[in-house]
């Protein structure tokens, strides 16, 4: 016998069940829409975030400073060298760019704050950051600040503020910097507690002549080996924190997923075994007609994993037109979101991959088929001698 | 001896009721021939439907020897059982037992698709079975749609349809009236004569039993007279309607 056939019959039964066929089917796209339009949305949070971060901070990858730790500020000041000649043919042709940083306070509204000065090369075409802006100003020390740090702080553009920081023999220098440009960027971390400056103009000011702390590589460009006392972090691991907390995020959908599931697989599991019990006449009458237990049983399997089908399908109907629009327009982020460490602009573009449909897909599918087989197990304890007894139809 | 499609030999069947045991079945004798038109008859509770049971291979004996169609039953497996059933054997029952989603064409064709002929013989075959039950306007519909008569109908078509050796028809009036149940005795005799198919009844209906040519009688699950008749000549046939 001809497994479509088996197929045939098993969808006529299942159309036929009628409403609650249509309700399982409903209940179970609905779990199939809402995991691949979660998950697009963690996805969507990913990408986003690292692309943002790499435009705005990370570039192609770091060279550090092998003192640098960036969990504590205070080894800023001795996490610097000698820009490393080897690197230096690289920063010539701008595909790599060096970046120091001094720790300092400011001081507004009276209150104190500390901040951390960044130079960088105002030619520099490896961030994003608008460091060119800088180059014709006329004041004597012009800052790039970020607009959160701007309403953090009350700064404005054109407005001066004094910034005090120890130099390298250890004692308090201070100067007046004027806010040149206020710039937009969804990456807090170049933006909260951080004050841009020109990179030649904090060597100076500083004492720190041909220093730096990092230096960013452009995209694609192959790191060479720098010397001993700098040391080489590629993407994977200056994005390991985003991408762990991406994932924990995630995981704790994956608890809302198990959830939706549950409750879907639960009512065809009980549509499957009320379905065997009223229809045990038809099993013995199916045997008398010649089907082997092992047909019946892949009858009314495949009966049940075909709402996993149908409900694929009828999710795509409305899912796709759905989470289409989502990917195209956006989910505008409510303010509040904003803060939470991570690269988000005002508006989150989902992202489904080929990986997630297809996944998400399987995996329901397969559930979907043990829940149906789990019930028609039964059917090889049945006999059609007493199922087929019996004076009621 | 090519002719013996049914040969039962000293064939018990007991049924396990919790620490006893009954007997159905005591020590059943019978042989058919292909092309007998017989039946079971018997009160209640004599045992007819286990015998049918058995001779359809859904059911094995607990002693005795059964061989039908040529397969001894004590060896058969439940495969090689569901392979001999789709190929030889049509079963009617009380209650017809229609596949309620398909349509009355689908239904006969079904046991067709089970054998997995070809389409174009398919069709030639149901609609043959379908005009020999007088159905051939009821293609489209669905088993609600159509009455008891027309539904057993379409039962005998599809049990027919591929040309079985033997048809076991358990009680196929039970639930008809006079009119109809003569209609579809008249069909089975018919088609008993035309295709040659054997066909064995379980009945406690003077309706059937009136058209019977051997009349097999079961007590208590013992054979206590087997007869043969000759059936009244007064019943039309069906090509008459
Ligand atoms: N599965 C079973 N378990 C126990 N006893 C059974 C079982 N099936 C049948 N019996 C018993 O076997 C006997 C014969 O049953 P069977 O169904 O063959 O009778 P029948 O002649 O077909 O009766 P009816 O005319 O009412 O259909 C009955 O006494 C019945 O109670
Ligand atoms: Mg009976």
């Amino acid at each position: 016998m001809q497994p479509l056939l088996i197929f045939k019959l098993a969808v006529r039964n299942l159309i036929g069940a009628g409403l609650r066929t249509w309700l399982n089917v409903g209940a179970l796209s609905f779990v199939f829409v809402t995991i691949i339009g979660t998950q697009g949305i963690y996805n969507g949070l990913n990408e986003q975030a690292t692309h943002a971060m790499i435009a705005m901070e990370l570039g192609g990858g770091q060279y550090w400073h092998r003192n640098l730790d960036p969990f504590d500020p205070l080894t800023f000041e001795s996490a610097r060298g000698e820009i490393p000649s080897a690197l230096q043919p690289l920063i010539e042709s701008g595909k790599a760019a060096p970046l120091l940083i001094v720790p300092g306070v400011i001081f507004p509204g009276g209150q104190m704050q500390t901040v951390q000065l960044k130079g960088l090369p105002v030619n520099q075409k490896i961030l994003k950051l608008p460091m060119q802006s800088l180059a014709n100003s006329d004041a004597d020390f012009p800052v790039l600040i970020g607009s959160r740090m701007a309403s953090a702080t009350g700064l404005r553009q054109g407005d001066r503020i004094m910034v005090r920081w120890r130099d390298v023999h250890g004692t308090y220098d201070a100067r007046e910097v004027f806010v040149q440009t206020v710039f937009k960027t969804s990456v807090g971390t170049v933006d909260e507690q951080q004050l841009w400056m020109p990179l030649k103009k904090l060597q100076q000011l500083t004492g720190l002549e041909n220093k730096a702390g990092k230096i960013i590589l452009a995209a694609n460009i192959a790191p060479v080996d720098a010397g001993e006392e700098w040391i080489f972090h590629d993407l994977d691991y200056l994005l390991k924190d985003l991408r762990e907390m991406v994932k924990t995020k995630s995981v704790s959908a994956m608890f809302m997923y198990i959830l939706l599931l549950s409750l879907a697989l639960l009512a065809i599991f009980d549509t499957q075994v009320l379905s065997i019990f009223k229809r045990r006449k038809e099993i013995g009458m199916l045997m008398a007609l010649g089907m082997t237990r092992g047909q019946v049983i892949q009858l009314f399997t495949l009966e049940g994993a075909i709402h996993g089908m149908l409900a694929a399908g009828f999710g795509a109907l409305y899912g796709i037109p759905l989470l289409g629009y989502l990917a195209t327009h956006g989910w505008a982020l409510p303010e509040y979101t904003r803060g939470y460490g991570m690269a988000l602009g005002e508006r989150l573009y989902p992202s489904y991959g080929p990986v997630l449909v297809a996944g998400t897909t399987v995996l329901v599918l397969a559930a979907v088929t043990i829940v149906s087989f789990l019930p028609a197990r039964k059917i090889a304890d049945m006999k059609p001698t007493e199922t087929l007894r019996g004076k009621v139809q | 001896m090519e002719n013996k499609i049914v040969e039962l030999q000293q064939v018990d069947k007991a049924y396990r009721m919790g620490r006893h045991e009954f007997l159905a079945l005591k020590k059943v004798n019978l042989v058919i021939e292909k092309g007998e038109f017989c039946g079971l008859v018997g009160p209640s509770g004599s045992g007819k439907t286990t015998l049918l049971n058995i001779v359809g291979t859904l059911d094995t004996p607990t002693a005795g020897r059964a061989m039908v169609l040529n397969h001894g039953l004590e060896n058969l497996t439940h495969r090689q059982a569901a392979r001999l059933r789709s190929r030889y054997i049509g079963f009617i029952f009380q209650t017809f037992n229609l596949l309620p989603v398909y349509t009355v064409y689908e239904n006969v064709e079904f046991p067709l698709l089970l054998l997995g002929r070809p389409e174009p013989e398919r069709h030639k075959m149901v609609m043959e079975a379908l005009e020999s039950v007088h159905l051939l306007d009821k293609l489209d519909n669905r088993p609600a749609q159509l009455s008891g008569g027309e539904s057993q109908r379409v039962a005998i078509a599809r049990s027919i349809v591929k040309k079985p050796q033997l048809v076991l028809a358990d009680e196929p009036t039970a639930n008809l009236d006079a009119e109809n149940s003569h209609h579809i005795l008249r069909i089975m005799r018919e088609l008993n004569s035309r295709y040659n198919i054997t066909f064995l009844f379980s009945t406690h209906d003077e309706k059937v039993i009136s058209y019977l040519r051997r009349k097999i009688s079961l007590v208590d699950g013992r054979i206590v007279s087997d007869e043969h008749l000759r059936p009244e000549e007064n019943h039309a046939t069906a090509s008459d309607l």
